[in-house]
């Protein structure tokens, strides 16, 4: 037997680097003297790096090729390190906490599972642009490819799911790759950006400065996000609604990622415009405002819809037509003319035919429109706005909230929702968790405030809330941040209760336990003839959980008994959960079966019984229609 | 108050046919599996690609042949352009332009055959490029549509093989895509 042993290849150059790298893994890889002189690895330049782009917080999960981070963290105290319990949740946190304050988030786990447990987060962010760094560590460059212990293709699996992804293989590119990917992140239309860095990458000694912003953008040549809409584009616009009779604003997320709030209300105030909002819209107006009409689409208020259909000119600012918006395109705004207005060109025209495109940020193009519009005179609209204002009055009083469903001694999910928000102030971060809780903190939150709502919209991940509120809690100290979340997502993500208590991270939890997945349930029993399948759910007696993990709670199930324990939880020092038991059969209306329109409403207010339907046709719904889509 | 209104159409027209695209990218690792990934992902179908290096060797050219109507074929320009290492992307289907594929044709045969298979690569600008005893390959440039005849008469004496290249395409004149790229 020779040297070489069982080593395939036995003398190659990729042979003996691959049988060093293996030896490494199992080495003692130490590399620091803590308080003394040392090598700048390349961890160090990651953590610099970070820091450097404003961001102060990592949330994070440690693994065998990720430990040499691990190794340098304490050198950099400014960099605060939060232990989740599990990697999606990493990645949910870092999502609310850029949701909340407008800055990256950042997320953390090694090579292999910790990678693929960051997907659902990654795939969250995608979907809301939300600007996100994901960072992961590889195995090193020899192994790469050799199926090594927790070796997967982590680039492969995120390159459909972030607006860019890199491999990292040595230490001298990690502060310019992490300078870019930051810069990505956040600029243009925002997006989660994954970068992926083998163990010989963060181990080796490295003295590679860190770039400007300037030389970022000098080398990325084939990136340059359309900022400034087109002139002559926005002197139609202006045109346009200096012709509208009914004339409704459709603000999405992109007004309030450009921070466009003040514009946004200015444009709405001059024209004499009111204005509705997609689901990742809430906040981009105080909901208390003349002009703010409210929350539409497949559950949206009826008559934010019935505006939407009745309007003679629809502007889209910062938003995308989603199906959850539109519901069938075909009947959809039948009457309008559509301007819409977005960062992102491939957005134009994708899911519906827009008479009026504009490329641009909300906030440069409102900026480029306002100087062109002609002012109107509320008088000239008083007849359009006494028309809205009666829809409402009708919509609103007809709810099960607004008829006062909660007086007869049921706990219903709105009353709760609204109760939470009043006795915060209206000035809380609210983070829902996805099913008809979701919706009921979307229609009853009465926002205030932007950035105050965070939701996963696009994806529809159940088990965000807790985590993003973890994530807002820490990025925006000074509000109260709520984790509503119904049972269902509670317990996809309920570990990280252990997170909020060993790091003190002052989250109040609204548990909305109807025991069901309500929408699940909600679905089958519209949709599916009340065929009900698995919307059962049982959950552990969650009082005895908190006492489990050292957390205050309060259990509540009936109407009186609320404002005392929101009051409770919310004068606790640290984190706190209230477990409300709400009505088990209670239904988000109204509601708009995927498929059909905006005029399709079904409505029905009340925990039993028929439903009642309005519009020509009818609530039941083909389920094998392929146009149905599926709960959100 | 409700006079009749139409239905709101949907994007795009219906006519499909097929476009040229042409992408000039990084010439980096991972950067074919992203264009292809997207593809796939956004529900396009590339009937043909063709890459190569450019001019500069730090970009390479993609050319796309994809089948679909005018918006359609559009929001597969503006998917592709917004992938960081895509410099530049143009449907030049309408442009007056080269269309050229390579081909190479393993035809089965026989002494007797042979003469008249080089007479009808011969008549279509085709070489042949190895003559054995049982295949002759043959080698040809020009439009796909006149690769297809001469595929076409080749079928006749029997196909073994047969390899092309997908089109690639240059715009006529002075003009350069390459050079339209910002850097």
């Amino acid at each position: 037997m020779t040297q070489a042993g069982h080593v395939p290849g036995a003398g190659s150059e990729a042979a003996s680097a691959s049988e060093r790298a293996r030896r490494d893994m199992l080495r003692d890889t130490r590399v620091t003297t803590r308080g003394g002189s040392r090598r700048r690895i390349g961890a160090d330049a990651l953590c610099e790096a970070i820091l450097r782009q404003g961001s102060d917080t990592i949330w994070g999960y440690p693994g065998g090729v990720i430990l040499p981070l691990y190794d340098v963290l304490a050198d950099h105290p400014d960099l605060r390190h939060i232990l989740v319990r599990h990697e999606q949740a990493a990645a949910h946190a870092a999502d609310g906490y850029a949701r909340a304050s407008g800055k990256v988030g950042v997320c953390l786990g090694t090579s292999g599972p910790g990678a693929t447990n960051l997907v659902t987060g990654i795939g969250t962010a995608m979907l809301d642009s939300v600007p996100l760094v994901a960072i992961t560590g590889n195995v090193p460059n020899a192994l790469i490819g050799k199926d090594a212990f927790q070796e997967i293709d982590r680039t492969g699996i995120t390159l459909p799911m972030t607006k860019h992804n890199y491999l990292v293989r040595t230490a001298d590119e990690i502060p310019y790759v992490v300078a870019e990917a930051f810069h990505l992140a956040r600029s243009g239309r925002p997006g989660p950006v994954h970068v992926d860095i083998t163990k010989d990458a963060l181990m080796g000694e490295t003295s590679a400065a860190h770039p400007s912003a300037a030389e970022i953008e000098a080398g990325l040549p084939g990136y340059r996000p359309k900022i400034d809409g087109h002139p002559r584009q926005i002197k139609l616009l202006a045109e346009a609604i200096a012709g509208a009779k009914r004339p409704v604003i459709l603000a999405g997320h992109g007004v309030l990622i450009a921070g466009a709030e003040r514009e946004l209300l200015e444009l709405a105030r001059a024209a004499q415009i009111p204005i509705t909002w997609t689901l990742l819209g809430i906040g981009v107006v105080d909901e208390t405002d003349p002009l703010a009409y409210g929350y539409m689409g497949m559950h949206g208020w009826k008559h934010v819809n019935r505006a939407i259909q009745s309007a003679d000119l629809l502007i889209g600012i910062g938003m995308r037509f989603d199906d959850r918006v539109t519901g069938n395109v075909r009947t959809y705004a039948p009457k309008a003319k559509i301007a819409h207005i977005d960062i992102d060109p491939a957005e134009i025209g994708k899911n519906v035919v827009a008479d009026l495109p504009i490329v641009g940020d909300a906030k440069n193009v409102l900026d480029a429109l306002l100087p062109l519009v002609t002012k109107v005179d509320p008088a000239a609209r008083a007849e359009y706005f006494a028309e809205l204002a009666t829809w409402r009055a009708e919509s609103e009083g007809s709810s099960w909230h607004g008829s006062g469903g909660f007086r007869d001694g049921v706990l219903s999910a709105d009353f709760v929702v609204e109760r939470i928000a009043a006795g915060s102030a209206f000035d809380a971060n609210l983070t829902a968790d996805v099913g008809q809780n979701q919706m009921w903190v979307a229609r009853y939150g009465g926002f205030r405030r932007a950035n105050s709502h965070l939701s996963s919209g696009g994806l529809g991940t159940m088990g965000f809330a807790l985590p993003g509120a973890m994530g807002a809690a820490v990025a925006v100290p000074n509000k109260v941040s709520w984790a509503i979340a119904g049972d269902g997502g509670f317990q996809m993500t309920l570990q990280e209760l252990a997170t909020i208590v060993q790091e003190r991270i002052p989250v109040k939890i609204a548990l909305m336990d109807n025991k069901k997945l309500g929408m699940i349930r909600q679905w089958q029993e519209i949709v599916y003839a009340g065929n009900y399948h698995s919307e059962q759910l049982a959950g552990p007696d969650y009082l005895k959980l908190c006492d489990a993990y050292g957390l205050p709670s309060w259990r509540v199930s009936k109407p009186e008994e609320v404002d005392a324990a929101v009051a409770a939880a919310l004068a606790a020092d640290g984190p706190a959960l209230i477990w409300f038991e709400i009505a088990e059969r209670q239904n988000v209306y109204p509601m708009m079966p995927a498929g059909k329109g905006l005029s399709d409403l079904i409505d029905k207010w009340g925990d039993d019984g028929e439903d009642v339907t309005e519009g020509a046709s009818g609530p039941r719904v083909d389920p094998t229609d392929p146009q149905s889509g599926g709960p959100k | 108050m409700t006079p009749t209104t139409t239905a709101r159409s949907l994007p795009g027209s219906g006519d499909e046919r097929r476009h040229l695209i042409v992408a000039i990218v990084n010439n980096k690792p991972g950067v074919l599996n992203r264009v292809a990934s997207l593809m796939r992902a956004r529900n396009f179908n590339i009937e043909s690609l063709a890459v190569s290096v450019t001019e500069r060797s730090d970009t390479s050219r993609m050319t796309l042949t994809i089948v679909g109507d005018e918006v359609h074929v559009e929001q597969a320009a503006k998917q592709l352009y917004k992938l960081i290492d895509v410099l530049k992307v143009q449907d030049v289907t309408d442009e007056s332009i080269v269309e050229h594929e390579f081909a190479l044709i393993k035809v089965r045969a026989t002494k007797r055959s042979r003469p008249e298979i080089v007479s009808v690569a011969e008549m279509h600008r085709a070489k042949v490029v190895d003559l054995g005893d049982e295949a002759v390959i043959v080698e040809a440039v020009g439009e796909p549509a006149e690769i297809d005849a001469l595929v076409e008469l080749l079928r006749e004496f029997g196909i073994k093989e047969l390899v092309r290249t997908g089109s690639v395409v240059m715009s006529r004149g002075s003009g350069s895509i390459e050079e339209q790229v910002k850097r």
